[in-house]
């Protein structure tokens, strides 16, 4: 049978194999890197209607999470300031500034600042705050080091095997809750996991693994 | 020295009353079996090639269009309820994965065992194997739900940095039948590279040159090739031999890992098994006994070979007898009222008329085939294979159906009722069965034309002089 398939047609197949099993793993990395939480989510930072910053209100000023987000230790969710929250202080504090013109709209009118939302768990996720905030998981853990941000942005993958990791093992990221709402609170990494066990074991924590743990 | 070379040394013949029956008749040699089975895939298609496929295409276009709607609409399109979570699905799912055993048992069992005359049907019977786990891995699938979601059933690292549940029996179903479908395509491919090499070889147009010699891998026939060929027959041989036991073994797990009286039960996976052959070789008849006389291979496929099939059919059918038998035996012996009752309600309950049309179908029609007069009677194993493989659809039904819709609660009894979707889909997962087959036969070497010429050689062969039959399926 002369003619039909030229010589160097011989090469073809291990070049065929060769390319398939590089455009395999070329697909598989892609789709690793680009398809999954760590890089659709993180880094979100939208322009929000009022430029605040975290940074200049905690670290320099040093109020704590729960003057503005009020409902993290009781509701799933930790709740937003409404404009009067605000200007308890900026009804003197930058009273005429341009950049709290949406605050002061809002403390007139009543509706609400058109905060743009940055974390979202999908509907079918049940995520309590409460729960977790009351058992010594830090808000660093989700929200990275928010106390020093300019302006927020989504830090974390908060992907099914990021909530997973600490489920599995609450041990390496438990603190005393005392130390919950200082996202500075540096442990000894190397007694991390014994500290983490023994708050585990004494508040008889043991974060649900089933399916129907956080999808009801 | 010289005297002893002058002798010839040749074996007497054996007595007429040892001698074996011939496996081809009318001492056909290679160049007829070249020509002859060739020529099916040659030159244009037959009549009766186009009426059975233009209603067999439909029906492929059918199921196509059933489950596009059961897709976009939803599961609700079955006639599911709560109490009846698998039906007509799981049914058609387990009847054609076990259809798929016979080419296995075919082409690997029984080389194993030297039973030269499994090679006029091998290569058919293993297309039949895959194109009836192909029918068969659609229903699984498409029962999901979610069907976007099927990759969840294969361990793939993802973000959710979840696993399949590697404890449950459905998770073994997807390997136990990705396995075997590589295997059995495999199997079914390197045996067929010498027969495509003949094509290749025959071929007058450079398009039919150009594929069969893309398929063939550049065979030459050369000693190198055959010894190669041979290794790698016996080591897929080994390799599926385990596979017929374990694939069906692991369906039945599916039900007997479970708590249902009705399913759960020990003697699941050789029962399984044992109907898994009776289909799969019925399904082989039922195919074949047409295609012999269509294709004029009755020199090939011979009334002794339909004859042997009828004697598994027989064995196969046999053994799901009694093990109908056991299951009643179990369930009373038992002494578990759960277990009484749905055996009770299996065989005197709403579902009556599927357990005894099954029992008839499948442990009763094929005791027939005790006769010789039967299994040598084309139209009788052709009627009785039909019979067998509705007994086996049926089986499944009832295994699936009778045991769930009269579960520990009264209040939520059901009776399963198909709707048109489920018929639909049925007859199109027939029709794409057929479609393959058909397609496979126009345009692949349907018998295994190089292992076939062993067995011509000692049927008394004719080694020359016998011309080429004129080409074309009708032949």
């Amino acid at each position: 049978m002369p003619g039909v398939f030229p010589k160097w047609t011989n090469q073809l197949p291990l070049n065929i194999a060769a390319g398939l099993a590089i455009a395999g793993a070329a697909v598989a990395a892609g789709l690793g890197y680009y398809f999954t939480p760590k890089y659709t989510r993180v880094g979100y930072q939208p322009i929000q209607p009022v430029p605040y910053s975290h940074a200049t209100h905690v670290e320099q000023l040093g109020m704590d999470c729960r003057y503005c987000h009020a409902g993290v230790e009781r509701s799933w969710f930790a709740g937003l300031p409404d404009a009067s929250r605000c200007m308890n202080c900026h009804h003197q504090v930058l009273a005429g500034d341009p950049r709290l013109a949406p605050v002061r709209d809002s403390m007139q009118t009543g509706a609400p600042v058109a905060w743009i939302q940055i974390h979202r768990t999908p509907d079918y996720v049940y995520f309590h705050h409460a729960a977790h905030i009351r058992r010594g998981v830090s808000c660093l853990h989700c929200h990275g080091r928010v106390d020093q941000f300019e302006e927020v942005r989504h830090d974390q993958p908060l992907s099914m095997s990021f909530c997973l990791e600490c489920h599995r093992r609450p041990e390496a990221y438990l603190r005393p809750l005392d130390q919950v709402y200082n996202l500075g609170w540096n442990t000894d990494p190397a007694r991390q996991n014994e500290q983490g066990r023994l708050l585990a074991l004494t508040g008889d924590m043991r974060p649900p693994l089933s399916c129907s743990g956080c999808h009801r | 020295m010289a005297a002893l070379r002058s002798q010839p040394l040749v074996a007497p013949d054996p007595p007429a009353e040892l001698a074996r029956p011939p496996l081809i008749l009318n001492r056909r040699g290679t160049a007829w079996i070249s020509g002859k089975v060739s020529g099916i895939a040659e030159g244009r298609a037959p009549r009766w090639w186009w009426a059975a496929f233009l209603p067999s295409a439909g029906l492929t276009a059918l199921c196509f269009a059933m489950i596009a709607y059961l897709v976009s609409t939803g599961i609700g399109v079955w006639g599911l309820d709560c109490t009846v979570g698998w039906a007509w699905d799981i049914t058609n799912f387990v009847f054609w994965i076990g259809i798929g055993h016979a080419g296995t048992l075919i082409s690997a069992i029984l080389f194993l065992l030297r039973q030269p005359w499994r090679t006029s049907i091998s290569r058919a019977a293993e297309a039949m194997t895959l194109f009836a786990v192909i029918c068969a891995a659609i229903f699984p699938v498409i029962h999901l739900g979610r069907p976007w979601d099927c990759w969840w059933l294969f361990p793939i690292p993802n973000a959710n940095a979840i696993w399949p549940q590697f404890r449950s029996p459905l998770t073994w179903d997807v390997f136990a039948i990705s396995t075997y479908f590589v295997v059995s395509l495999m199997f079914w491919y390197v045996g067929m590279i010498p027969d495509l090499a003949t094509l290749r070889d025959r071929a007058r147009t450079r398009a039919r040159k150009l594929v069969y010699g893309l398929l063939a891998m550049g065979w030459t026939g050369s000693i190198r090739h055959w010894r190669h060929y041979e290794k790698a027959c016996l080591l897929l041989a080994g390799l599926s031999t385990p596979l017929v036991l374990s694939v069906h073994s692991i369906v039945s797990f599916d039900f007997a890992a479970s708590l249902l009286p009705g399913w759960h039960t020990t003697i699941f996976p050789p029962y399984f098994v044992a109907g898994a052959i009776f289909s799969g070789m019925a399904m082989v008849l039922t195919l074949l006994i047409p295609i012999r006389t269509l294709c004029g291979l009755e020199d090939v496929i011979t009334v002794l070979h339909i004859d042997r099939m009828g004697k598994v059919l027989l064995a196969a059918g046999s053994m799901v007898g009694y093990a109908y038998a056991i299951e009643w035996f179990t369930a009373r012996y038992s002494g578990s009222p759960h277990e009484i009752f749905a055996w009770e309600n299996r065989a005197f309950g709403p579902y009556a008329w599927a357990y005894w049309t099954m029992l008839a179908c499948n442990a009763i029609s094929p005791q027939l085939l005790w006769l010789r007069r039967v299994r040598r009677s084309m139209a009788a194993v052709f009627l009785l294979s039909i019979a067998v493989n509705v007994g086996m659809w049926l089986e499944r039904f009832v295994i699936i159906v009778t045991s769930l819709h009269r579960d520990f609660l009264p209040s939520s009894w059901s009776y399963f009722r198909p709707t048109l979707v489920d018929i639909g889909t049925l007859a199109g997962s027939l029709g794409l069965f057929l479609t393959l087959f058909l397609l496979f036969i126009r345009f692949l070497p349907m018998i295994a034309m190089a292992e076939i010429k062993g067995a011509a050689a000692r049927s008394g062969a004719r080694a020359h002089g016998d011309p080429d039959p004129p080409g074309g399926l009708s032949g």
